[in-house]
């Protein structure tokens, strides 16, 4: 059994720290965050005044922190977690990315009933894998409210990568705001949160740059569709605080290293919506895993980590100053920050906000013949009824791009062309069959589908049988990009890297992208399946996964 | 008629059970969810060339992503002749297209007297350039058969300062004499108002407005004397929840 006085390391700066705020969990203010790893959790969910913004709001909690502990584990080890509801409603907490058993996979209706209130429930399951992973509740909006914390699995064997010391960078994003009502505002007015709709004064702005009659046209095109290209995030800085290890901008959160060390840094986006870019000016960051397995290191300027995803980069550090971490939300309406520090009470500066992109035609489908209309009108459309309102008439691979925003930047940004595993998977067999699933939906009523249905309108489950190899391919015809996740099971991504083709559990499909991943359908049982967007997700972007023993197993 | 009447409050009250009784739960991932909706799209003082009047436009509904029960209320009360005009719709709303509710069920006009009832058929949504759109078709208890448009656009000069013109057309395709209509364009109601969002929820506004009377129901106004148009400077408040 750990402790968290065991997770404390001890380092000067760390008590200083953890002096000032006293109810944020000590892993946050390590000097590294390394610890003996454990088989034994105890987890408890509840309702906790955290300090966040200069205030104290009721968060829901595991074990009274925000984020929740710091879950260190072994590979190989079997390890029991009991999860205490002290919540008023039910609750679950779900290990994302984790291969395991599907009744513990902490999904309630498909993996278990959830946990009651006053009730314990206990996982156990043995480790296959390592790497940087995360762990949320499946239950309602309580990710939103809190209930979420890193889970790191510790290699049995040694790593193909080097470092001095390690840092947990947990980036997520809170609201003080009630969540449900979050959800009502969306379901009546979608745009409520967007504050940088396109007003008359970027019109004049366009017409100067383009002039009036190209700027009018643009204009007229995105009005006549009933799109708006500043829909890149549903929920903003306009309700949210970025979070970086359960700290606002302000209070700053700090890592310690000594100069010329190599830092690894376990980047996880612990968002319930935000998409965050991800960069350290003045440092070049190495990227050593994805989603917690190996890759084959690629050294970039910047990098986009969709909701759900991990990425762990390795930085060096020379200079015996401050860098800031800084994680700006896609939409461009905040962003989180912290500090890598060689003592503690150094900061460094904090670039500007950058400007917020926009949504072309390529977003809506239309490949890349902007402006030539009558390829919308292309195709016979698939989907009738209220809750398809786009189809993707030309998606298009967007593997090689890094990402809304950072299509322009001057620097080297991740793209998940760039990602080759490490090591082979063990299944390098052709997929047997192709499965499509059109993502879908409609903004202005806030309805996100898969295939045009919501979760509540299926009987059916997605069905794949034991050992077989399917290809997964999504199409995107939504306007916004989704981070689409598979439980129990590795989504290998078609990158055209035959043989190491990266392992994903989140993989963001891009608004109007054709992408498809490999599956090899290894865990019997009910899969949980659906985009991480969390208020997505309610709407019935969801879907479950069953995959059934072959008879002769039966 | 009185039949059609009684079959499209059949039709409504079955679609309000369903409302009810539908929604099933799926637990934690209940994707189905009912929710509740109130918006004064207006609440104004008209400063008119004669009588001044408080106009109320209002809507609510309850309902799920389909299915949605709308109650729409608009009317004036003029400061010293009284209530001009007050109605109220009730309306099953059935989301049919991306961008489209198909709307049935009645409405009842309390003001001007004689009051009426009516079956009421309309559509309700976003056409494409951004225009809301409510267009329904009315018919009274004594077959009188009546067109109205309302459209409305929202022009941000900021993402708080939006201005918003609106039209109102009213049709009807036949005379009644009781209440001063001819057939044809019967009113237009054209504005435009300036509204300031303290929050998204919250807007007070300033605005002009411009109502008259058309071709036949004009020169039936005309003839009893009455003002065949009017012009308000308006200030009031649009909040929703």
């Amino acid at each position: 059994m750990i402790t968290r006085r065991q997770l404390l390391h001890s380092s000067s700066a760390a008590a200083l720290l953890s002096a000032v705020s006293p109810i944020l969990p000590r892993w946050v203010f390590a000097g590294s965050h390394t610890a003996p790893t454990a088989t034994e959790f105890d987890l408890e969910i509840g309702k906790a005044a955290v300090p966040l913004g200069g205030r104290m709001p009721k968060a829901t909690t595991i074990n009274g922190t925000l984020p929740g502990p710091l879950l260190r584990m072994r590979e190989g080890d079997t390890v029991t977690l009991r999860v205490r509801n002290r919540l008023r409603e039910d609750t679950s907490l779900h290990w994302h990315g984790i291969l395991l058993p599907p009744e513990m996979d902490g999904v309630p209706g498909i993996s278990f009933d959830g946990i009651p209130p006053g009730d314990t429930f206990e996982y156990r399951y043995q480790l296959q894998q390592n790497g940087t992973y995360w762990y949320h509740s499946h239950s309602g909006f309580q990710e939103q409210e809190g209930v979420y914390g890193p889970l790191i699995v510790e290699s049995a064997e040694p790593e193909p990568f080097a470092y001095d010391r390690e840092h947990v960078v947990l980036l997520s994003d809170w609201t003080f705001e009630d969540t449900d009502r979050l959800y009502a505002r969306l379901k009546k007015h979608s745009d409520y949160y967007n504050q940088n709709r396109l007003t008359l004064g970027d019109l004049f702005r366009d017409a100067e740059a383009r002039g009036f009659g190209k700027a009018m046209s643009n204009r007229a095109a995105w009005e006549r569709m009933r799109m708006d290209p500043t829909d890149i995030a549903d929920i903003t800085g306009s309700t949210y605080t970025f979070l970086l290890n359960g700290h606002d901008p302000v209070a700053n959160w700090t890592g310690l290293f000594q100069p010329g060390e190599r830092v690894r840094l376990r980047v996880i986006n612990g968002s319930a919506m935000t998409y965050f870019d991800v960069r350290i000016p003045g440092l070049a960051m190495t990227v050593v895993q994805a989603d917690g397995q190996n890759v084959q290191p690629v050294t970039v300027d910047e990098l986009q980590i969709a909701v759900a995803e991990t990425f762990d980069v390795i930085v060096e550090p020379a200079a015996d100053r401050a860098y800031s971490i800084v994680a700006e939300s896609m939409d461009r309406s905040g962003l989180a920050r912290g500090t890598l520090a060689p003592r503690a009470g150094l900061t460094a500066a904090v670039p500007e906000l950058r400007p917020r992109p926009l949504r072309t035609m390529k977003d809506m489908g239309m490949g890349d013949m902007a402006g030539h209309e009558h390829h919308m009108h292309g195709g016979k459309p698939k989907f009738s009824g209220a809750a398809v309102a786009n189809e993707a008439m030309m998606p298009t691979s967007r593997l090689d791009e890094p990402g809304t925003g950072l299509g322009n930047v001057e620097h080297r940004v991740l793209t998940y062309k760039d990602l080759k595993a490490a090591e082979p998977f063990y299944d390098q067999r052709d997929p047997e069959r192709e499965v499509e699933l059109h993502l879908t939906g409609n903004m202005e009523r806030y309805m996100w589908s898969f295939d045009g249905k919501k979760y509540s309108e299926v009987k059916d489950q997605i069905r794949f049988t034991h050992g077989e190899r399917v290809r997964l391919t999504f199409i995107n015809n939504t306007m916004m990009e989704h981070p689409i996740h598979l439980h129990g099971m590795w989504m290998e991504v078609v990158t055209g890297t035959d043989g190491l083709k990266p392992r994903k559990h989140t993989i963001s499909v891009k608004a109007g992208e054709r992408l498809s991943v490999d599956v090899s359908a290894d865990a019997v049982g009910d899969w949980a399946f659906h985009c991480h967007l969390l208020y997505h997700m309610k709407a019935g972007m969801f879907r479950e996964v069953r995959v059934e023993a072959r008879p002769t197993e039966a | 008629m009185k039949s059609r009447m009684r079959h499209s409050l059949r039709r409504t009250a079955a679609a309000v059970a369903a409302l009810i009784i539908a929604p099933a739960s799926y637990g934690s991932m209940n994707d189905n969810e009912v929710f509740t909706y109130f918006a004064a799209d207006r609440f104004e003082y008209q400063v008119r060339d004669g009588d001044d009047a408080l106009v109320w436009d209002a809507e609510a509904w309850i309902g799920t992503d389909y299915n949605k029960l709308w109650l729409k209320a608009e009317g004036a009360d003029e400061s010293d002749a009284g209530l001009e005009s007050s109605e109220i719709q009730a309306l099953y709303s059935r989301a049919v297209a991306p961008f489209w509710d198909l709307q049935l069920g009645l409405r009842h006009d309390f003001h001007p007297s004689p009051s009426r009832s009516f079956a009421a058929i309309g559509v309700q949504g976003l056409a494409p350039y951004g225009i809301e759109v409510d267009a329904a078709a009315f018919v009274s208890d004594d077959a009188d058969l009546s067109l109205r448009l309302e459209l409305e656009y929202d022009l941000l000069i900021t993402n708080r300062l939006v201005a918003q013109p609106r039209v109102e057309l009213d049709f009807g395709f036949q005379d009644v004499p009781e209440l001063g209509l001819g057939s044809g364009l019967t009113g237009m109601e054209a504005g435009l108002r300036l509204r300031y969002e303290i929050r998204r929820e919250f807007a007070p506004y300033i605005g002009i407005d411009y109502e008259r009377a058309t071709f036949d129901s004009a020169g039936i106004a005309r003839d009893a004397g009455e003002d065949v148009d009017n012009f308000s400077i308006v200030a009031g408040l649009r909040w929703w929840f």
